[in-house]
This record gives C-alpha cells, sequence and structure tokens, in this order.
C-alpha cells in the first residue's frame, strides 16, 4: 500500500489546474473541498477518522476539518446509515462509508426501507441528501464479502441514485457532483482502482458530471462499461485497434438514472453493443442496458447485445477472481460473437 | 431538576387521555365500518403515550413514532386527519408535516426509527460544537416495543447513542405482548431497561398505566438528556389491552381471563380516580372532558370520510427532490395511458 497522504490544500482558484492523481487521492481531495465549501457536511463510518480509511480516502479530513466532522463510529453498518438519515433529518449532508461492499448488506433495511424512502414516506419534507461511499467491485484478492457489485440491487430500488467513477477525474467531479443533490447517491468506488493514476482538473460543469461519456471514440462497436471495467475496455479497445476494428468505449458513469439517450446515440451510430460488467450476469444491470438499446435500436441493430460478466456464482476467492471477472480475452470472444453474427 | 407532577398536569392528562381513548376506539369501528382498511390500537396505552408526550417540547424536540402512537401523535398536536389518513390507506407515513410537526412520519418497519432519532440527536450537538447550549440540548424522544427490542438496530442505537452521548430518549412501551408472543418469550432478562446498565445508560422502569408516573420519569429522562449527559431508558410497563391490528384475534392466544387479570386497572380509571382524590378537578370537569373527546372523534370521523385521495401524480412527484428523466417518462405514459382509459 503506498505511503498515505495528508489531504492537499483545497484548490479554490477559478483557473483550471490539472495535477496528477490517484482515484484515492482525487477522492480525498473532493470531500476536503466538499467539507470546506458545505458546513452542514459530516464524513463518517469505521475507522474514516483517525486512520483515514483502509483505503486511505478520508486520510487527513479530520485533522483538517475536525474530529466532529469526519468521525469514526461504531463497527455497525445498520447504525452507520441509520444515524446518517437522523443527522439528514436534522438538516446535515452526511457522507457515511461503508467500508467494503458486502458489508452493505447489514445496512439493507436502512438503505432500502428508510434512505431510499424516507422523501417519498415525508411528501418531500425530510430530504435525504446523503452520499454513501461504497470501495465496491473485486480484483485485489481480498476476503470473502469484500469484492461484491451490488449496483443492480442498489439500482432497483425506488429513491436511490446510483453512480460509479472508472478513473481519478471521474472520482473527483462525480463525488463533488453527488455531495451536492439533494438526494440519496450510492456512490460506488472501483476499490481495484484507487492506485490508479490520471490527470483531475478541479473545473465543474454540468455536462462534466450527468449521464455517460464517452472514453473513447469509435465506429465499429460499443462497449458499455462502468466503474473499473471501463479501463479494461479501453485496453480491449486498443488491443482491438490493432486489428483494424474501432471501438467505442461508452463509460455510463450514473447506473441510476442510466443515459438511455447517450446509448442510443452511441449505437446508433456503430449498430453493436457489448455490455461488460463485474456483477452475476442473472438480473445484472447488463439486462437493462440491453434492453434500453433493444428500446432506442432495435431497428439499426446488426446483432443481439452481447453481456459479458461475472457468472451466477458467488464471488470467487482471490485465486479465481481473475476466472470471474470479464477479462481482456472474455471480452473479446463476447466482440468476436457480435462481429461474425449472422442472421437467421 | 424536574417539575414535578401539578394537579393541573393531572387534568391536562386525563384531557388528552381521554380523547385519545374515544379516537381509538372510534377508528376501530371505523374499520368494522369499512372506513378505514386496518388500524393498530393503542387501547391501554394512553398513559404511557399521553404520559411519555406531554415531557417533550415539539417546539424544540422531535418525535419518532411506530406505527401505534395515535396517543403521542394527539398529544404532539399532529391532526387526527392528517393521522389516520395513513389507516385510510391514503399515504405511508401519514399526511401531516414532519419537518413541521417535528413528528416523524409513522414508521412500519418495527425499530426502523430508532437510529434517526440517535443521527437527529448528534446533529443537535455538532450544532451546538459540543458545547452544551444555555436552555440546553433539543432531544430526540424514539417509541419502540417489547417486540422492537429483539431487532439489532435497538442494539446498535443504543450503543451509538452512548458513545456519542447523543441527547435521545429511548421510550419502551412494554406493552406484554408482540402479536401473539408474550414478553417472557421476547425479552431475555425480563427487562428492556436493563439492557442500559450494559451500555452505561440510566435507565427506569415505570408503571405505564399510570400516567403521572410516566410523566415524571420521561420529565427526568429529557432533562437528563437536555442537560448534556446523554441518553435515557424509559421503559413503560403497560398493556396492549386490545389485538395487535384490526385483523388481529388475540383468542387464539389469549383468554380474556388473562387478559382482564394481566391488564389491571384501566389506566384511565385510575387517573380518574386520582384527580378525584386530590380534588385536581370535579366529576363534571372530567365528564365534560369525556364529552369533548367524543365530539372530537366524531368530527375526526366526518374529517377521514371527506378526505380524498391525493392525485397519482404523487406516487413519481415524491420519489426525490430531482426527479430522473425516467421517472418523468414513466409518469407521462402513465398519464397518457391514465386518461386515454
Amino acid at each position: 500500500m503506498p505511503e498515505t497522504m495528508t489531504a492537499p490544500e483545497p484548490v479554490m482558484d477559478t483557473q483550471p489546474k490539472a495535477q496528477e492523481l490517484s482515484l484515492q487521492g482525487a477522492l480525498n481531495l473532493a470531500l476536503d473541498e466538499i467539507l470546506a465549501e458545505d458546513p452542514k457536511a459530516l464524513v463518517l463510518g469505521e475507522d474514516v477518522g483517525t486512520l483515514g480509511g483502509v483505503f486511505r480516502v478520508t486520510s487527513g479530513l479530520a485533522a483538517k476539518h475536525g474530529a466532529e466532522r469526519v468521525f469514526d463510529t461504531p463497527l455497525a453498518e445498520s447504525g452507520i446509515l441509520g444515524m446518517s438519515i437522523g443527522l439528514a433529518m436534522a438538516g446535515f449532508h452526511p457522507i457515511p462509508e461503508v467500508q467494503f461492499d458486502g458489508f452493505a448488506y447489514p445496512a439493507v433495511n436502512q438503505i432500502v426501507c428508510q434512505l431510499g424512502r424516507m422523501n417519498y414516506r415525508s411528501r418531500g419534507t425530510l430530504p435525504m441528501p446523503v452520499t454513501l461511499r461504497v470501495p465496491s467491485f473485486g480484483g485485489i484478492r481480498a476476503p470473502e464479502h469484500h469484492g461484491e457489485s451490488l449496483e443492480a440491487l442498489f439500482a432497483h430500488v425506488p429513491g436511490l441514485k446510483v453512480v460509479s467513477p472508472s478513473d481519478p477525474q471521474q472520482g473527483y467531479s462525480l463525488l463533488k457532483a453527488a455531495a451536492r443533490m439533494p438526494d440519496p447517491v450510492i456512490f460506488m468506488e472501483p476499490k481495484s482502482r484507487y492506485w490508479q493514476k490520471g490527470l483531475v482538473t478541479s473545473t465543474e460543469s454540468p455536462a462534466d458530471v450527468s449521464g455517460a461519456r464517452i472514453a473513447r471514440p469509435g465506429k465499429h462497436l460499443t462497449l458499455v462499461a462502468w466503474g473499473a471495467m471501463v479501463s479494461r475496455c479501453i485496453q480491449v479497445a486498443e488491443l482491438a485497434a490493432e486489428d483494424g476494428i474501432d471501438i467505442e468505449v461508452l463509460d455510463l458513469r450514473w447506473l441510476k438514472p442510466i443515459d438511455a439517450e447517450a446509448l442510443a446515440t452511441s449505437v446508433g451510430k456503430t449498430r453493436r453493443a457489448v455490455v461488460v460488467h463485474e456483477a452475476p450476469r442473472t438480473s445484472g444491470l447488463g439486462a437493462e442496458v440491453a434492453q434500453i438499446i433493444i428500446e432506442r435500436c432495435f431497428g439499426t441493430l446488426k446483432a443481439p447485445v452481447e453481456r459479458v460478466t461475472g457468472f451466477d456464482v458467488p464471488y470467487p476467492s482471490g485465486d479465481l477472481e481473475d476466472e470471474y471477472i470479464p477479462n481482456i480475452d472474455r471480452i473479446l470472444f463476447g466482440i468476436q460473437r457480435v462481429l461474425e453474427y449472422k442472421r437467421g | 431538576m424536574v417539575d414535578p407532577v401539578a394537579p393541573s398536569d393531572l387534568v391536562e392528562l386525563y384531557r388528552l387521555m381521554t380523547a385519545v381513548r374515544q379516537l381509538d376506539l372510534a377508528a376501530i369501528s371505523w374499520q368494522r365500518q369499512g372506513l378505514v382498511p386496518a388500524y393498530a390500537p393503542e387501547l391501554g396505552q394512553e398513559a404511557a403515550q399521553v404520559g411519555s408526550a406531554l415531557a417533550v417540547d415539539v417546539c424544540r424536540d422531535f418525535v419518532f413514532p411506530t406505527y401505534r402512537e395515535l396517543g403521542v401523535a394527539r398529544a404532539c398536536g399532529v391532526d387526527m386527519v392528517e393521522y389516520m389518513s395513513t389507516h385510510k390507506a391514503i399515504w405511508h407515513g401519514g399526511l401531516w408535516n414532519p419537518a413541521e410537526t417535528h413528528v416523524a412520519p409513522i414508521q412500519a418497519v418495527v425499530a426502523g426509527s430508532v437510529l434517526h432519532a440517535v443521527g437527529w440527536a448528534h446533529g443537535q450537538t455538532l450544532d451546538a460544537h459540543g458545547e452544551v447550549p444555555e436552555a440546553g440540548y433539543n432531544v430526540a424522544i424514539t417509541y419502540l416495543g417489547d417486540g422492537a427490542s429483539s431487532q439489532g438496530d435497538v442494539h446498535e442505537a443504543m450503543n451509538f447513542a452512548a458513545i456519542f452521548k447523543a441527547p435521545v430518549v429511548f421510550f419502551v412501551q412494554n406493552n406484554g405482548w408482540a402479536i401473539s408472543v408474550p414478553t417472557e418469550k421476547q425479552v431475555a432478562g425480563g427487562s428492556v431497561a436493563a439492557r442500559g446498565a450494559g451500555y452505561g445508560i440510566p435507565a427506569i422502569q415505570v408503571d405505564g398505566n399510570e400516567a403521572a408516573a410516566v410523566l415524571e420519569a420521561t420529565r427526568r429522562a429529557v432533562a437528563h438528556a437536555r442537560a448534556g449527559h446523554g441518553p435515557a431508558i424509559v421503559e413503560a410497563m403497560t398493556y396492549r389491552r386490545g389485538p395487535h391490528a384490526t385483523s388481529d384475534d388475540p383468542g387464539r392466544y389469549r383468554t380474556l381471563d388473562e387478559e382482564r387479570a394481566d391488564g389491571g386497572t384501566d389506566p384511565l380509571v385510575r387517573l380518574r380516580e386520582r384527580i378525584l382524590a386530590e380534588a385536581a378537578a370535579d366529576a363534571a370537569a372530567l365528564d365534560a372532558a369525556d364529552a369533548s373527546g367524543k365530539a372530537e372523534a366524531e368530527a375526526v370521523r366526518e374529517g377521514i370520510m371527506a378526505l380524498g385521495s391525493r392525485p397519482g401524480a404523487e406516487m413519481f412527484d415524491l420519489v426525490f427532490q430531482e426527479p430522473t428523466d425516467e421517472l418523468l417518462r414513466q409518469k407521462a405514459n402513465w398519464q397518457e395511458e391514465t386518461d386515454h382509459a
């Protein structure tokens, strides 16, 4: 694990300034700025204070913004979420962390029955500006329950919005956007990408944070992905380019709401699509994406939408996770099936 | 220090408890008449509910009820037609404004809002930056029952509250029954209050059918939290004299003789006898309060009769503060197909 860093000073300049940061550093910068700009923002969770989080995303924040605003809770996820709901009722903007995806399960009642419904139940009088950060997905050889992909579960719940950044810039911009929203956002951080670096510009415009983004333009086929799978799909696209296949990579970013227009525009152009996700296939978000594409592009599709996904198995142990997570070969096979598809 | 229970408090308790009794009895008949599909009566818990609610100041404090807190809601000034709207299946949670009344929406998940009270209470200390204000902290009071005490969230809430020294009062109505399961099969050790010792939370078990005792105990608990000493637990030992809900049949799990023996003297009768014995008010004044309660119940019945459905568009409009495009699309489709049909 790299050296932990003290939180960078908030960037308040009006001039855009690019700096190279890891995803972890970009998220740390975003939280630092959120706490500086919004006096009602709070960071809470297990080990987020003195330690700075097990992934160091909250490193230095308690020292800088005070132990009242960045605080450790007892080790109980339902408590963290339930407390965040009460804090939101008291006018705060909590940013709770659940330390690993699999430990969101103990908080399901509070997330599904309470967080997602309080605005509705109270007829809009008790809004829930809560951003739940969840280190998500696999790829780090972690113990059981430390590598789950819960996006379909969250996206299925009315009243929640779901987003997943794919790189440092996305992490910075999307977290700042999520924290400003008056509704609950599940923020799924690809933990296998925490230490990958990229340029981060601290300017913001609505276009930077709303809907999907084209991570790589192309014209023969659209790869749809989110989180950690985006950079893998870009790798695949570079490989395919050597064979003259020009692939567009659409970084979906928002998993609820899904940017149907961006899907229609991209696949309307390429006429072929492969959806890639780590989560199990059955009832995964790939099915939702495929259906949106079919609704919008049925007449122009050259082949059925292909899914390259995890399997309908419990997330395997580290030795087998490379077999489970869509790898470059499996994604290339998926692309091949679409390109070689013949009608009838 | 807390105000001792004054003669005027006894009369106020009676005025509210008789109103609650009339509303509660009326609500069962409204269900039998088909005016509301279902109702969870609080018969027998009037002293626990009104006594505790009178100890909080809803101008500044915040109340987190379950689904059986008609008495609490009435004592806290919630409009009873808006309260009953949830039982008329108009809107889950009720139609009143929780932000204005400081009474949270009806909570159907047992122990679902206990943690919310802890969070809200912790927020009060954050707002005060850890310095107890001259007028003390605003206090959260959360209601739960013996059944709810089995939920893990209650443990998490009590532990969090003690760790953060949150100004929250856990008000437990131990009414003897969680639907069909008696307290002895629900609460190991026989007392929820006894668990306070493990968390370092001061706790008291009180006769929940003695309104003045409940009021005094809850005032002490609120004063403790207000002064910045952290959470407190009040366990009011009461009795659910009616069914769990209008769909329940207590005859399948307890006999009428058992109900009579376990229920003891009606808390309303006990309060009336005490008021008359202490000459806090005369019988005519109490009879007038009874009549006033009956008239109120009748007015609420008329209000419920007149209460119409909410527009279907609210299904979509109230999910988010900022609705998604997909939700707006679904709403437009729903509207178009509804209009067409």
